[in-house]
């Protein structure tokens, strides 16, 4: 499948501009090869905060078994984990640790944010929750449900692994970590509170209320 | 319907004033006493082999929609050989000081409830060992959260409340006496003792 989408790109078909190293053809042998390898052999570390995290054990478990996508093993370090599932809302007193969390898994890392209250705060908007942990680390798959089934998961899951197979080892920033910055926060403090920003029911309860 | 509880006439009989109304609600007993004296009628209530109220199952406080209305603070009795329950209530005029006597000489596990009621409603327990926040960090600034004039999320911007809870230290949640068991060893039950050295726990000596 990947053998058949190469990145070529037409102005170096021509055969008058070959370069004396062509980057064209091994790299891109070399990009499946990785993220083939990358793909199937996520090791998550499961940050399990609710009940999201019972969907997610039932997933790891025999019924839906998560080995079957290279899950083989639950790290529960994260210096072994390739990606962070957060499976649950996330409180204001757990920001600093999963963000401890997410800055000491080695590169290359991903995460997924299963969930409606780990995506956007869910029924919880209130003053003790994280409003969607994209406010506090990067995101790459947003899993809804609330919570989700096995089957969304895993989904999820799937949509990680094909947006991994999209990737180049080449591109250097897609492997940059994003730390928090002199601000005290990683992305602008503007958009965090776009983010939080209330939505669904509860627009109809003012800051005052 | 159940019938008021004995202790209540026996209260009114031992402090006389500082016990005020009495009420069932849904066959709990519930009788209001005067602040000053709410120490004095715990301990008797826990002391006196009539009453034998050992059992302290929870201390909350509550808050009512009616700004006129005081802040009441809830402590739940069990007399574990009488089988009874006991609620006594104290009302706290909210425009004085918040602040009651601690109960914690008199039930230990009073310690965390009395915590919990402190940060969520700000209520002050006078003679607590150890009174911090117990749910918030304890470098929360934005208040007590389960008050009325608390809104709901919060006082700070999303962003602040982000940078701040960022800035923390997740090791700095709990003090060292409550992470180590292994520092309280020696005052350990000896059946808890001997089990945890046999290394149920994991060896701690």
């Amino acid at each position: 499948m990947g053998l058949t989408d190469p990145a070529v790109r037409p102005e170096q078909n021509d055969a008058t501009s070959v370069s004396s190293v062509s980057p064209n053809w091994v790299t891109t042998r070399l990009d499946f090869l990785t993220n083939w390898a990358r793909a199937n052999s996520l090791w998550p570390m499961p940050f399990g905060t609710a009940c999201c995290a019972i969907e997610f054990m039932a997933t790891a478990a025999s019924r839906f078994d998560l080995s079957r996508f290279g899950m083989e093993r639950m790290s529960f370090s994260p210096r072994q984990a390739d990606v962070l599932i957060c499976a649950g809302r996330l409180p204001f007193k757990l920001a600093p640790v999963i963000r401890r969390i997410w800055d000491q898994m080695p590169q290359p890392k991903w995460s997924i944010s299963m969930g409606a209250c780990a995506s956007s705060g869910g029924i919880f908007d209130n003053y003790s929750m994280v409003q969607g942990i994209d406010t506090i680390i990067p995101v790459d798959v947003y899993v809804p449900g609330c919570p989700p089934r096995p089957e969304g998961l895993m989904y999820g899951i799937m949509l990680l692994q094909k947006k991994i197979k999209g990737e180049s080892f080449t591109d250097e920033t897609l492997r940059d970590e994003k730390l928090v910055g002199p601000s005290g926060l990683f992305l602008p403090p503007e958009r965090v509170d776009e983010l939080s920003e209330p939505f669904g029911n509860s627009v109809h309860q003012t800051r005052s209320a | 319907m159940s019938p008021l509880s004995p202790s209540v006439p026996a209260l009114r009989a031992e402090f006389g004033d500082a016990v005020e109304r009495s009420l069932v609600s849904s066959g709990d007993s519930i009788v209001y006493i005067a602040r000053d004296r709410s120490h004095d009628v715990l301990a008797w209530l826990r002391d006196t082999p009539s009453q034998g109220y050992n059992y302290l199952t929870d201390v909350t406080a509550v808050e009512y929609r009616d700004p006129e209305r005081p802040l009441e603070v809830v402590y739940q009795l069990r007399s574990l050989p009488r089988r009874a329950d006991l609620r006594v209530k104290l009302a706290l005029d909210k425009r004085g000081p918040l602040e009651v006597r601690s109960v914690v000489d008199l039930w230990r596990g009073a310690d965390w409830l009395e915590r919990e009621v402190f940060d969520m409603f700000g209520v002050v327990f006078a003679g607590h060992p150890d009174l911090r926040r117990i749910l918030m960090w304890e470098t929360y600034a934005e208040g007590y959260p389960l008050r009325k004039d608390f809104p709901l999320r919060g006082h700070f911007s999303r962003a602040e409340q982000t940078r701040q809870a960022l800035a923390a230290n997740p090791e700095a949640h709990y003090s060292l006496e409550e992470l180590s068991i292994a520092d309280a060893f020696d005052e350990l039950p000896a059946d808890m003792r001997e089990r945890l050295a046999r290394g149920e726990r994991g060896f701690l000596k």
